[in-house]
Order: C-alpha cells, then sequence, then structure tokens
C-alpha cells in the first residue's frame, strides 16, 4: 500500500508538473504586451540586441566599408530584400528613414527577440508574415551594411555603388 | 518470474488504473517496486536534455541511430551504409559516393559495432567508427556535425563482424573476417576451388587500419590467420597497450552445418596481436605488399562537402609464420563471442557463449606465459598458450550463454547470458558472481557508457535485447528491438526503463553529452562554400544548357526557390537541381522534391549545396516544393519546370517574380 501511495504522489507531482509547464508558457505570451510597453526609450527608438548604446557615424560614407556591406548584403540579404519594391522583406533603400542606425544593426543581429518583443518589428512580421532569418553576421558586418544603407540612400540613381 | 506474475495479479490492475500512462513500466509488472523511483530516474524534463549520447547501431538498417540517456528518447538517425530518403544521402550527386565498393555501388549494409574514438583511453568524443558486415567495411562518423565522413573498403575479408574497435588513442581502428575464404599463397586472392577444401584452402585476416589526427583512414596491415570464424575484438589498455584480443571460432574448420560442426571443441582461441610489433615490422617494409583492390570514400570539406572516391590497388600482409611474435593464441572454451578488456588492462573476458564459465585471462600471466614458451602445441605456425598458465579464473554459473562483458570502473564486470535472459554481475578480482537481473528477452551485446574504456561513467548499463515479443504494442510480425535501461549505481542493479531501437542494434556506445556538444557545428557559413555549383547569392541563380544536360543553379531561403519558373527543359534532358540553401541559422533546412524523380528528396542544410538528377520523361508542366515545413509561408515555397518535346524550339528561360 505504501508503494502505492507513492506511485500516487508521484504521478500528482507529474500531472502538476504538466499544469504548471503550460501555464508558464502563457504567462509568456500574457507578458510579451508588457514586456513590449515596458522597452525602454532606448530600446523603443533603438531596438533590442547587442547594440544598446548610440552609434558616432561620421559625416561622410566610407565607400570601401559601403562595398563589403554591398557583397554581404548580395549573399545574405538580397533573396528578400530589394532596395527600391517591396519583395519578401521590405525595400530597403529608404530604410534609414524610418529606423535608427542603432535599430537597424539590432535587427540584423537579433532579428528572433526583435519580432517577439518589439511592436514596430512586431507591426512588420504582422505585414510580411515572413519572419526575418537570423543570417548570424558579427556585428562589424552589420556595420558595414549599415554603411551600404547611408551609401544607398544618399545615391538614389545608383543600383550598385559606383 | 512467478513471484512477479503474483504481484501483477494482485496489483497490476488497480496500478494501472491509477497511474495510467504515466508509469508504463507497471503494465509489465516487472520491478514493480522500483517503479515509481524508476519514472524519476529517467524522466527528463520537457527542455532538458539527456545526460549521455548513446549511439546504436541500427544492424540490418545500416545506419547509426541516436539516442539521449537516461530517458532512451530516439533523437537522430545517422545515414552511414545504406541510402537514406529522408534526406537524400546515397542519392544525391554529392553524396551517392559513399556508397561505392570494388563491388560498384552498395545500397545497403550491416552495421554492427559501433566505437567512439578515444584518446588515452577515454572516449573523447570526436568521432564513431562502424563496421559493415556483409560488403567489408568501415565508416568514420563525424560528431561535429553527425555525419558520415569516411567508409574504408577492407580487402581479403568476408563478413567484417569483429571489427571496428579502437587502441587507446585512436592509433588504429581493427577489423577481422568472420567468414574465411580461399585465398592462394602468392596473392591471396579469392579462389575457384571446391567447397570443401576448406581446411587446406581457406583463411582469415586480420586488418589494422591507420587513423591520422584528421581522422583519415588507411589499412597500414593486414595479418594472415587460420582459417577460422573471427567473432570479436578489443583492444588492450594501461599494462596491455600494444595488444588487441580478437575471439575465433569454428577452429574445427567445418564448412557447412556450422551449428554442429562448429561445437565440437572443447576449447576454440582467443588471438592475442602484438599490434605494436606488427606496426613497427609493417614500418620496416616486411611482410609483402600483395594486390588487395579496396574503396576509400571521404567527404572533401574543402570542396563543398562532395564525396569522393579512390581505389587503392595493394595491401601490406604480414605472416605470423615468418614474423615471430605478432601472434599467440589463448585457447578459450567454447566458442567464444565476445572478448572484452577490463578498465584496469590486466584481464581478458571471453564470453564463451557454449561454455558453462566466464574465461578470465590475466594479461601479467599470458606474457610470462609467452616469456617461458609455456606452449602446448602450434597452429599455423602460431604457438598456443597453455590454458591453465594464462588463466586468472572462471566465473561459475554465468547464466547460460555468456556473450559480451562490460565494466563500471569500480571492479565489478557485467555479462549478458543470451539463453537465460540475464545480465550477470560478477567482481572481477575474485571472479564471483555478486547479482544477477532478469532482462526481456535475449540480451547479445551491453553497453555501460565508456564501458570498454579506461575511465567507464558506471550510472547505467544498457542491455540489448534481440527478442521483442510483447515488450511493447504488437506490430505485426515484426517490431523493433528492444532496449532496457539498468541503474548500476548501487549494490544491486534495478530496471529503470525499455525503449524500442531501429533495426536491430548489435552493439552500442555512450558518452557524457558535454564532450560533443562542444563540437557541434549548426551550419555551414556560405562564405566556407566551396562546392563548384554553389550559388551564394541570388544574383548568381541560373539555367545553363550543355548538349542535353541542363544545370540548374538554384537558392533557396524562407519561402522561395529562385528560379522558380524554368523553361526549356526538353524530354530526355539529364537535368541537375545544384540546390544552395542560402539560410546561415541554426536548424532551418530546406527540402527539394519534384514530381517523378526516380531518386530521392534533397534536404539541404544551411549553408550546403545538394544536386538532383531528374530525367524528365513526358511533357507538361511539372512541379517542385520545399518538402520541410519552413515559415508560416512554407506552402508558397514551390515553382514549376516546363519540360518540352525533344524537338521543340523552347529556349532556356527562368526567373523569379517577374
Amino acid at each position: 500500500m505504501k508503494k502505492l501511495i507513492g506511485l500516487l504522489v508521484i504521478s500528482l507531482t507529474l500531472f502538476v508538473g504538466c499544469g504548471g509547464g503550460s501555464d508558464t508558457g502563457n504567462n509568456k505570451s500574457a507578458s510579451t504586451e508588457k514586456e513590449s510597453s515596458g522597452l525602454t526609450d532606448f530600446e523603443q527608438k533603438n531596438g533590442i540586441g547587442p547594440v544598446t548604446e548610440e552609434i558616432q557615424l561620421p559625416s561622410n560614407i566610407e565607400k570601401e566599408l559601403a562595398k563589403k556591406g554591398e557583397a554581404l548584403f548580395e549573399t545574405k540579404c538580397s533573396a528578400c530584400h530589394k532596395l527600391d519594391e517591396r519583395y519578401v522583406g521590405p525595400a530597403q533603400r529608404d530604410l534609414l528613414d524610418r529606423r535608427s542606425p542603432e535599430y537597424v544593426m539590432n535587427m540584423i543581429l537579433n532579428p528572433a527577440e526583435m519580432v517577439k518583443k518589439h511592436p514596430e518589428a512586431q507591426k512588420m512580421l504582422q505585414e510580411f508574415m515572413t519572419p526575418m532569418p537570423n543570417q548570424n553576421l558579427s556585428r562589424d558586418e552589420a556595420r558595414t551594411i549599415l554603411e551600404y544603407f547611408r551609401y544607398m540612400k544618399k545615391h538614389k540613381d545608383q543600383m550598385e555603388i559606383q | 518470474m512467478n513471484t512477479i506474475h503474483k504481484i501483477i495479479r494482485t496489483w497490476g490492475l488497480p496500478l494501472l488504473v491509477i497511474s495510467g500512462f504515466l508509469l508504463t513500466g507497471c503494465q509489465n509488472g516487472q520491478q514493480l517496486g522500483s517503479s515509481a523511483d524508476a519514472a524519476s530516474k529517467v524522466y527528463v524534463s520537457p527542455g532538458e536534455h539527456d545526460e549521455f549520447y548513446g549511439f546504436f547501431s541500427g544492424g540490418y538498417n545500416g545506419q547509426l541511430g541516436v539516442y539521449g540517456l537516461p530517458s532512451g528518447r530516439h533523437i537522430f538517425t545517422i545515414p552511414v551504409f545504406s541510402q537514406a530518403p529522408v534526406n537524400g544521402y546515397g542519392y544525391s550527386e554529392e553524396t551517392k559516393a559513399m556508397l561505392n565498393t570494388s563491388h560498384g555501388f552498395v545500397p545497403w549494409g550491416d552495421a554492427h559495432h559501433p566505437e567512439l574514438s578515444q584518446t588515452n583511453g577515454e572516449t573523447d568524443g570526436r568521432w564513431v567508427f562502424m563496421n559493415e558486415n556483409n560488403t567489408p567495411r568501415i565508416a568514420r562518423i563525424g560528431l561535429n556535425e553527425f555525419k558520415t565522413q569516411e567508409i574504408i573498403e577492407i580487402p581479403n575479408s568476408a563478413g567484417n563482424h569483429a571489427s571496428s574497435f579502437v587502441t587507446p588513442n585512436t592509433e588504429y581502428v581493427s577489423a577481422a573476417t568472420r567468414f574465411s575464404i580461399p585465398m592462394d599463397d602468392e596473392n591471396m586472392q579469392n579462389m575457384d576451388v571446391s567447397i570443401d577444401s576448406y581446411k587446406e584452402n581457406f583463411k582469415g585476416t586480420i586488418s589494422f587500419i591507420k587513423v591520422s589526427d584528421e581522422g583519415k583512414m588507411n589499412i597500414d596491415f593486414q595479418i594472415m590467420m587460420p582459417g577460422f570464424d573471427y567473432d570479436l575484438s578489443h583492444a588492450g589498455k594501461g599494462p596491455s597497450n600494444g595488444w588487441s584480443f580478437f575471439t575465433s571460432y569454428n577452429s574445427e574448420q567445418a564448412n557447412t552445418l556450422l551449428e554442429i560442426n562448429a561445437s565440437k571443441n572443447d576449447k576454440d582461441f582467443i588471438a592475442a596481436i602484438n599490434w605494436k610489433k606488427a606496426a613497427e615490422y609493417a614500418k620496416q617494409g616486411k611482410g609483402k605488399m600483395i594486390p588487395g583492390e579496396h574503396v576509400r570514400n571521404y567527404i572533401d570539406h574543402e570542396e563543398g562537402g562532395i564525396v569522393k572516391s579512390e581505389t587503392i590497388d595493394k595491401v601490406r600482409v604480414l605472416d605470423p609464420r615468418e614474423l615471430e611474435g605478432i601472434v599467440y593464441f589463448l585457447p578459450t572454451p567454447k566458442s567464444p563471442h565476445g572478448v572484452d578488456v577490463d578498465p584496469t588492462g590486466q584481464y581478458i573476458a571471453a564470453g564463451g557463449k557454449l561454455s558453462t564459465v566466464i574465461p578470465v585471462h590475466s594479461f601479467a600471466k599470458m606474457q610470462k606465459a609467452i616469456e617461458n614458451e609455456e606452449f602446448e602445441g602450434k597452429v599455423m605456425g602460431i604457438p598456443v598458450l597453455k590454458y591453465d598458465s594464462i588463466l586468472h579464473g572462471e566465473v561459475e554459473n554465468p547464466g547460460l550463454g555468456p556473450l559480451h562483458t562490460e565494466f563500471d570502473g569500480r571492479g565489478n564486470a557485467y555479462t549478458t547470458a543470451f539463453i537465460s535472459s540475464e545480465i550477470v554481475k560478477w567482481n572481477i578480482e575474485n571472479t564471483e558472481v555478486v547479482d544477477r537481473i532478469d532482462v526481456y528477452y535475449s540480451p547479445g551485446h551491453l553497453m555501460i557508457p565508456g564501458g570498454d574504456s579506461q575511465n567507464p561513467d558506471g550510472k547505467y548499463l544498457v542491455s540489448l535485447n534481440k527478442i521483442t515479443k510483447d515488450r511493447f504494442l504488437p506490430t505485426g510480425p515484426e517490431m523493433f528491438h528492444s532496449a532496457q535501461l539498468i541503474d548500476i549505481s548501487g549494490e544491486k542493479m534495478k530496471m529503470l526503463l525499455d525503449f524500442p531501437t531501429e533495426g536491430e542494434p548489435h552493439y552500442a556506445q555512450a558518452i557524457k553529452a558535454d564532450k560533443v556538444i562542444k563540437n557541434q557545428k549548426r551550419f555551414y557559413k556560405l562564405e566556407e562554400n566551396g562546392h563548384p555549383k554553389a550559388t551564394t547569392s541570388e544574383k548568381q541563380a541560373k539555367v545553363v544548357r550543355k548538349g542535353n544536360e541542363v544545370h540548374i543553379y538554384m537558392t533557396t531561403i524562407r519561402s522561395h526557390f529562385t528560379p522558380d519558373n524554368i523553361e526549356g527543359v526538353k524530354v530526355g534532358d539529364d537535368v541537375y537541381f545544384h540546390v544552395t540553401n542560402l539560410e546561415q541559422d541554426w536548424d532551418v533546412p530546406h527540402g527539394f522534391a519534384i514530381k517523378g524523380a526516380n531518386t530521392a528528396e534533397l534536404l539541404i542544410m544551411p549553408g550546403e549545396t545538394l544536386t538532383l538528377k531528374w530525367q524528365p520523361k513526358k511533357a507538361g508542366v511539372v512541379p517542385f516544393y520545399c518538402t520541410d515545413f519552413c515559415s508560416a509561408l512554407h506552402q508558397e515555397m514551390q515553382g514549376y519546370v516546363r519540360v518540352s518535346e525533344k524537338d521543340s524550339d523552347v529556349e532556356i528561360a527562368y526567373g523569379t517574380g517577374q
């Protein structure tokens, strides 16, 4: 009989354990809104990710850096993003009119958390339906792509860096 | 068993009702008293990881099953010796060469003994080696990517059973022939002779395959052996490092009805091979190079992971009649199966499957007997040591049909008894049985993580049972084999879990998960993709006609193909889809399948390029699609190829989104 009670206790524990698990799941989705409204001002403006301070950008564009970014953009991003047209994801030429440089970097480097937690990124996911993949770029690589966007924003007539 | 049935009758039903599906162990009633305890010991909560990786050979499915322990969860299957339509292994243009042999392409294999690579006598998590029994081969599986990286064929062998066991620093993987075959004296070529000329013409071989630091395998030397059946092996360690031990049976040299005719002698032999000495001879150029055509296949990581094949024409053979001191025979009762060296390297236990005792030889005594030439005779010029001179002791009443032994590192050995369906625990020093436990049913091998190394993790034991019967819900006449997890941390063994295993696992090995996790590859970097047909950006996607070959350089990313509309393909063309997955994140493979392909799908890992060959037979428009649910728009991930008649003038055209 003792063994029987032991079994009961274990079974109950397991049941309770399972219940607890799904509760936690619910809490998570419920708390998403809370957390998103609870973003810091910096995060609201600049996104969530490895970039936590404003980046000092030089006033002139570094062309060599932008060229590196162009090559990376072609391999890792161009399957979904075009410069001037909506494709799988949004057009990129005017990106920096809409987003801060830090936001762009964080979106490239930390897309999964961004679409989970940031209200702007969530809106984009609802519109485009395909979550932006993490292409595992380094911070330096993301910076070159930022420079490429800066160049393309300035040279509206160019499709490639000339 | 009677007591167990009584307990089921008394308690089984109420227990079943109360604990329901949570404690299914109770349904079979065995080890009822420890079930509650057992459930918590094997329970791995959602999101948590198992403590050990278990690598279980798939037997006649030819693959390597990966299981988490203690949960028994089947977490992966690595395709090794058989084609795997699940990801196109052995079908895709890149991987099919892995199954090349001197007999041509062989799509199936019989996988037996996975063996983890070792450093300083401990499992190191770099590779798993595994033998193929039917068309003798050894595979090396890389645990950084859970992929078969190399397969080498063994010449002058038939039934590659006593394989693939490593030396303590993975200097060598050894292999030995189960079936002896007729070989001529000069060049060891298989001969067209009468089968009943067995005693006169048939010989065996034992092979030592050198493994480089990068893993590359090559056959350093073979040793010519008398025409027995060589069954299993293990390398020495510690004091016995430098030696390997191989069991043999059929010392009667029967060639028909072996069941009776090979079971006559009271003792057969363990061959003790001084591989360090043999390696020195080989290095000095001793023995002779003979024709021994065999194929080696390997992944060329420099060139996009394409498998390449090379044929090697010759092999070095050492003759123990000419080169003294490389082989000695240890008489061992009776048709021994397993041979296992304890963690200290002092003792060699043999599973004499028809014997009533487990003989345990002493390595120190063996050396002394060699030194004092305590021989009882010679077989094919090989000295046979005196049984009494080398014996450490015999385990009495070890159960019927002892087969295999592993060790817990605390002075105990565990042996499977096939006929009496139990595992017997005995003390190595005094050879006395200290515990036994029933298993269900008929265990072959058993496995303790690191159990054949110098440093076992003596917490769990897995019994690999040959007969399943009523252990799981019935699945018609055929069923998965049953494995059982046993807690060996205490004095008494405790049954914890039944779990089903794919194919027929012969042997298995396990390793602490952290030794493997740290080397995991999560995706292939696009910039390191050296595949000559890679398309590393959509801009490079193209379709090129070369005579009747059409090469489609295609990319995939969530959730489209580029190009996804292709025209200008004709009936009778050989169409090659070279598909590169542009994703650069973990666990985002894309699949590729096209209607009517006579091969299998491709499952392309992030950053990888794979090629499917397709031969369209009728004009029309044929769809292709992604088979692996990749995103919310996965159902949109599709495309069309227009196939025109042979003489049509439709030009090559392609695009996406135009």
